[in-house]
């Protein structure tokens, strides 16, 4: 059986957004042979539907900013219980990763005297956000694609080989990392083209797969965001931080239903657009919460003062975190004041004149008009919450990016942990990408280069496994005897709607406790999922082998927000309301509870996901003393305060 | 809200041969004619190989061509046509087919690897960088491209001559092309590559007879013959085709750039 | 390896399909039709074919006719600047005897050269017929019928390339039209400060030659569009955005340009044959 094709590479990389690639670009420049595989083709990764921007403390138009003050800000929207270090780090590197990417041919939008220019945006004191009109996220895969195209140009000029060490393995899905002993060895791999397996042997993998939104039915995440990552490194051994902590981004398209959960910009919102509730009340007046409340405006007039005078007058509330806007329109629905469809309306039509519209959020007015036949130059848009971000992710050393537990392994991007706390404010994804995804890399290639000598090898068996493993969806039918065999996609469609009703944006203990039971049918289930036709491009199979990732993550969310009897950020407990300090220090850590990685012999009931609180480092004295005392005691508990 | 039966036709099979499979299949309110491909695959045909991926107009994978125009299937919707017609989805024609609707793209990535990369200018750090917004428009509208290939697919140079496929690089690379002699800070000429030279020369612009169906199918809007073929025709003309500004630039040698 | 999910055997000869070109070349998606459309994509190439043949024909008519192409104070934009012996005489209007007597056929045809090669070598009109004379392609998506195809990577086509050339020509042209145009500000007996129909005729002509002449490609491409760095060039920046406003509508201007110098000829033929009376009106 094991006639698979392998290759020896330095420096793997599992997806090709802009975590990975980013990280694919460093390794290889600091010499490591890189390969990179994604699921989609180059280029197409879910880093493009970033809209917003990237942000940097640079400084451009407003020069009180300074990484200071972003780390402040990226603190209070994770509800400090972001990894300090981590947020230490992204604060005080996003600059450069920003002016490095122009280096490379990426065009941003430009201030007066030529500087990158900067937008408002949710929780950030000061104008931050570098970007190209809303289509930020394109710019940065396209700079950095275009980059790697420059690097293997290079190469071509030295070897006669574009991929002679900078290589992309495009549509490709990685099913399982490889270990001999502790360490990682390699990655097996099929091709979605023909469906043939191969291995990838490489004594470092940085996983960089991003999310895992297609867990929930509604949601602005694309196809991939399946959590094969934090899948992975679960079954690697390596434990999962935080994962109870899922963003709902405030504004998802609601109408019409075949494109609900598509993002609408918080761009949209840092420009002038408002929220208004079905009686035209600008209702996110009333949600200003008391950890926020000098920071925000109070009346209109001084919100609408603050896009042209933002130092004299206090910012509108549409722009607080994204939890916030989103438990607030929440509650709007829920009292009865919401939309026709069941969402509140975003207005930009009587803020500005029509051709600015058009000029600033091109893609929002072409979005809408070409799939909701909404002009919003003319009529406001109606927005509701969609999943959009996990904050929760691999754990991961924040200067190293290396995964916990497992040597070789590295996570970046949307599935490390740790970075964002509870809750991720808008832009701080693509600086976060840049930041961790270059310290990948590095990291990545200075431990392969280390191991020149005593490279982990990729043992047969471990290899038959995965193949086995792989092809059991084209044999369910024969094998099974417990009922008939199940479709991957009613399968996929139940677990989208269990944790969309049951593990949603408002979370109750009942609801939790049932969604696991659910959850634990669905994994028997899925079992069975089985699948017609052959391997060569076939969508059935490639989503009978994604679901076991689902089922996975989703019982890590489920577990993890069923232990947190607390209320922060992007968890929200009916039942436990309030923020407790003596949460914050503690963090839950998701590890398979069958170390040998072997799904087969796990109890249904009892589930696949054990769970450990662990209590963090303390803040650095230094970083504490960034803050003023009265706001350190809404976060921190008397003994934190006094040591 | 209302739903209705539709008739579609959709192309399987794969480099071996295959045609057009009949389906009858339910259209709700305010879809696109990839929700219809993904219900097909739910219900009927699991194992119909389509490529998507944002759903949204913003990553242009799902390019195929429907009722004969080559479109992204995520940004048609079923209200353009007829409860009574029969919509036929094929893959692109241009490209060699994987499998249904999947075309081998690879063309596209090998072209884009032909052209010489942004070069950055000597001197300059990073964030020195200094740029105008007027000077830096041109070249932005062009990297608006999500790289669906549509333009790639309807050009007929390689469309209707497989052969051109080695001399051309269709389209979106010629733009791309533009989008580096239009960029405030490329150095390309610094070390002696002529951008504007190469395009004819090394990347078939001859080729390209304007007749604009790249524009028409443009799903960003991007005007690629006029703002970015035309003009790259012209800066070539400036090169090969124009005594009078050889003459111009052998007499003003060594003045500084535009 | 498990059985059944290989694909289908790669050994079996494609179907027997004689090797084709283009979009039924081999490798790809097995369709014969050479095109699914079903909108009417033939009528553009159709209405712009008929369009372009109506004009040769008119103007091959009425350029070899070498008559009724002067009624005071009006010439006829096919016939100026009349440059040989044989034209007839123009009070204060665009004759230059450059070509002298030797030229025996119509004047029409020295001059015509210009403004006709501006046109036959403009980027709109060669997209319009390429696609319908040629029909290279006849439409977008629709498989021409050609089994090769260069472009204009050689002779003769090679020679678009001169397009500029033709537009500083038409420049010239355009502004004996122009004169031609002040001139209409006569009456029949050369007194200035009168007008009639046919003013407005030209006054129109005359301004949608200029929107054509300067939305032109080239025109763009040297105003402004050459420049690296628009931020240097302030003057020329705003320039090249006027005319690039133009040049979005360089199709319309095209055609509409190209009725009217017609109708301008057309109706200096009316007056000229007697057909017609020029309302004067003051």
């Amino acid at each position: 059986m094991s006639v698979v094709d392998r290759q020896e590479w330095d420096v793997v990389v599992v997806g090709a957004g802009g975590a990975g690639l980013r990280a694919a670009i460093e390794a290889r420049e600091r010499g490591a042979r890189t390969a990179v595989i994604c699921k989609s083709l180059f280029g197409k990764a879910h880093t493009v539907m970033a809209e917003g921007g990237i942000a940097a403390a640079m400084g451009n138009v407003n020069e009180h900013d300074n990484w200071q003050v972003h780390f402040r800000d990226t603190l209070r929207g994770g509800k400090f219980l972001n990894q300090w270090r981590m947020a230490e780090l992204h604060a005080k590197e996003a600059p450069d990763r920003v002016w490095e990417l122009e280096t490379w041919g990426a065009l941003f939008d430009r201030t007066k005297d030529g500087k990158i220019s900067q937008r408002n945006f949710g929780g950030h004191e000061y104008p931050r956000l570098a970007h190209v009109g809303d289509r930020t996220g394109l710019e940065l895969i396209r700079t950095l694609q275009q980059k790697i195209v420059s690097l293997q140009q290079e190469d071509h000029r030295e070897t006669g080989d574009y991929e002679s060490r900078l290589k992309v393995f495009q549509e490709c899905t990685v099913t399982r990392i490889l270990k001999d002993g502790e360490r990682v060895s390699g990655v097996f791999a099929y091709e979605r083209e023909t469906g043939r397996f191969f291995v990838l042997q490489a004594p470092s993998v940085v996983i960089a797969t991003g999310g895992i939104g297609k867990s929930f039915k509604v949601t602005s995440n694309s196809w991939e965001y399946t959590g094969d990552g934090h899948a992975l490194a679960l079954l690697a051994g390596a434990p999962l931080l935080n994962m109870e902590f899922v963003q709902f981004h405030p504004t998802g398209m609601i109408w019409p239903p075949s494109v609900k959960g598509i993002l609408v910009t918080e761009s949209v919102r840092g420009d002038g657009g408002v929220l208004r509730n079905s009686e035209g009340k600008r209702f996110m007046f009333d949600y200003v919460p008391d950890v926020f409340k000098e920071k925000y405006a109070e009346t209109e007039d001084e919100a609408d003062r603050w896009y042209d005078d933002p130092d004299h007058n206090r910012r509108p509330p549409e722009l607080l975190p994204r939890d916030e806007v989103a438990r607030a329109i929440n509650s709007e629905v829920k009292e009865g004041r919401g939309s026709p469809h069941g969402g509140v309306f975003l207005d930009v039509s009587t803020r500005m004149p029509a051709e600015v519209v058009r000029r600033r959020l091109p893609s929002m007015y072409h979005q809408f008009k070409e799939l909701a036949d909404v002009d919003i130059t003319a009529e406001p848009m109606e927005v509701g919450p969609t999943c959009h971000y996990v904050m929760g992710g691999i754990a991961v050393d924040s200067d190293t990016a290396a995964a916990r537990g497992v040597p070789g392994l590295f996570a970046a991007g949307e599935v490390a942990g740790g970075m964002h706390g509870s809750n991720r404010l808008g832009g701080n994804s693509l600086s976060d990408l840049l930041v961790f995804g270059r310290r990948a890399g590095w990291h990545a290639a200075e431990y392969a280069q280390g191991l020149t000598q005593d490279r982990p090898p990729v043992g047969d068996a471990q290899v038959d496994a995965a193949a086995a493993e792989a092809l059991r969806p084209f044999s369910a039918e024969a094998e099974d005897v417990a009922g008939p065999p199940e479709n991957p996609y009613t399968l996929h469609q139940e677990l989208q709607q269990t944790m969309n009703d049951l593990v949603g944006i408002i979370r109750r203990e009942g609801e939790m406790e049932q969604a696991l039971k659910k959850l634990a049918e669905l994994r028997v289930r899925a079992r069975r999922a089985g699948v017609e036709g052959h391997r060569q491009f076939n969508p059935g199979w490639h989503l009978a082998l994604d679901l076991r990732n689902m089922l996975l993550v989703s019982e890590c969310v489920a577990r993890a927000a069923l232990e947190r009897t607390e209320s922060r950020g992007g968890h929200t407990r009916e039942d436990h309301p309030s923020m407790d300090r003596a949460w914050r220090r503690l963090n839950l850590l998701c590890r398979l509870s069958d170390p040998t990685g072997s799904l087969a012999a796990t109890d249904p009931v009892r589930g696949q996901i054990s769970l450990a609180p662990e209590t963090t480092d303390p803040i650095r004295p230094d970083l504490l003393a960034l803050f003023e005392k009265e706001e350190l005691v809404k976060y921190l508990t008397e003994e934190e305060l006094y040591e | 809200m209302s739903s209705y039966e539709a008739r579609f036709k959709v192309w399987r099979g794969d480099a071996q041969g295959g045609g057009l499979e009949d389906f009858t299949v339910e259209v709700n309110d305010g879809e696109v004619v990839l929700d219809i491909i993904h219900r097909l695959q739910a219900t009927q045909a699991p194992d119909l190989a389509v490529r998507w991926n944002c759903k949204a107009g913003k990553c242009g994978s799902c390019s195929a061509e429907i009722n004969g125009r080559p479109r992204l299937m995520c940004m048609t919707r079923m209200s353009v046509f007829t409860r009574e017609e029969t919509i036929t989805v094929t893959p692109l024609r241009t490209f060699p087919v994987m499998r249904d609707l999947v075309t081998d793209v690879g063309f596209n990535y090998t072209k884009a690897r032909e052209v010489p990369a942004f070069v950055p200018p000597a001197g300059l750090g990073p964030g020195e960088y200094r740029m105008m917004q007027e000077d830096v428009d041109r070249s932005q509208e062009f990297r608006k491209c999500i790289e669906c290939f549509l333009c790639q697919d309807v050009c007929h140079v390689v469309r209707d001559h497989e052969e051109n496929k080695k001399a051309y690089a269709g389209p979106r690379f010629l733009m791309r092309i533009a989008e580096l002699d239009m960029h405030p800070l490329d150095a390309a000429a610094e070390t002696g590559l002529d951008r504007k030279r190469t395009a004819q020369d090394d990347h078939g612009l001859g080729y390209c007879n304007i007749t604009k169906c790249c524009t028409e199918v443009c799903p960003e809007g991007i005007k690629i013959t006029d703002n970015a073929l035309i003009p790259l025709k012209e800066r070539t003309v400036d090169r090969k085709y124009d005594p009078l500004v050889w003459l111009g630039s052998k007499i003003r040698r060594r003045s500084s750039p535009a | 390896m498990a059985t059944g999910t290989e694909p289908p055997g790669t050994d079996t000869p494609p179907p027997t399909q004689p090797p084709r070109g283009g979009v039924r070349a081999p490798a790809r998606a097995a369709i014969t039709a050479p095109h699914l459309r079903t909108d009417r994509w033939w009528l553009a190439p159709a209405v712009t074919a008929a369009g372009l043949f109506a004009f040769v024909v008119y103007s091959t008519w009425r350029a070899f006719a070498n008559a009724h192409y002067y009624a005071a104070p009006y010439v006829s934009p096919f016939y100026s600047p009349c440059l040989a012996e044989n034209c007839r005489t123009m009070h204060m209007g665009p004759n230059a005897d450059l070509f002298g007597s030797w030229w025996a056929i119509s004047p029409a045809i020295i001059i015509l050269i210009f403004p006709l090669g501006f046109r036959l070598t403009c980027y709109y009109y060669r997209k319009a017929y390429y696609r319908s004379f040629w029909a290279s392609p006849p439409a977008c998506a629709v498989a021409e019928p050609h089994g090769k195809y260069t472009g204009e990577t050689r002779f003769p086509l090679i020679l678009q390339n001169i397009h500029r050339y033709f537009f500083y020509a038409a420049l010239l042209v355009a502004g004996v039209l122009t004169y031609d145009t002040v001139l209409a500000f006569r009456d029949q007996h050369y007194r200035w400060g009168h007008m009639g129909l046919g003013t407005v005729v030209f006054l129109v002509n005359i301004v949608l030659i200029w929107a054509y002449t300067i939305s032109c490609h080239s025109c763009r491409h040297i105003v402004g569009g050459k420049l690296k760095h628009f931020s240097k060039h302030p003057v020329r920046y705003r320039a090249w955005q006027y005319v690039g406003r133009l040049n979005a509508r360089h199709m319309q201007l095209a055609w509409a340009s190209l009725v009217s110098v017609a109708l301008a000829d057309f109706y200096v033929y009316l007056v000229a044959s007697g057909a017609f009376d020029d309302p004067r009106f003051f």
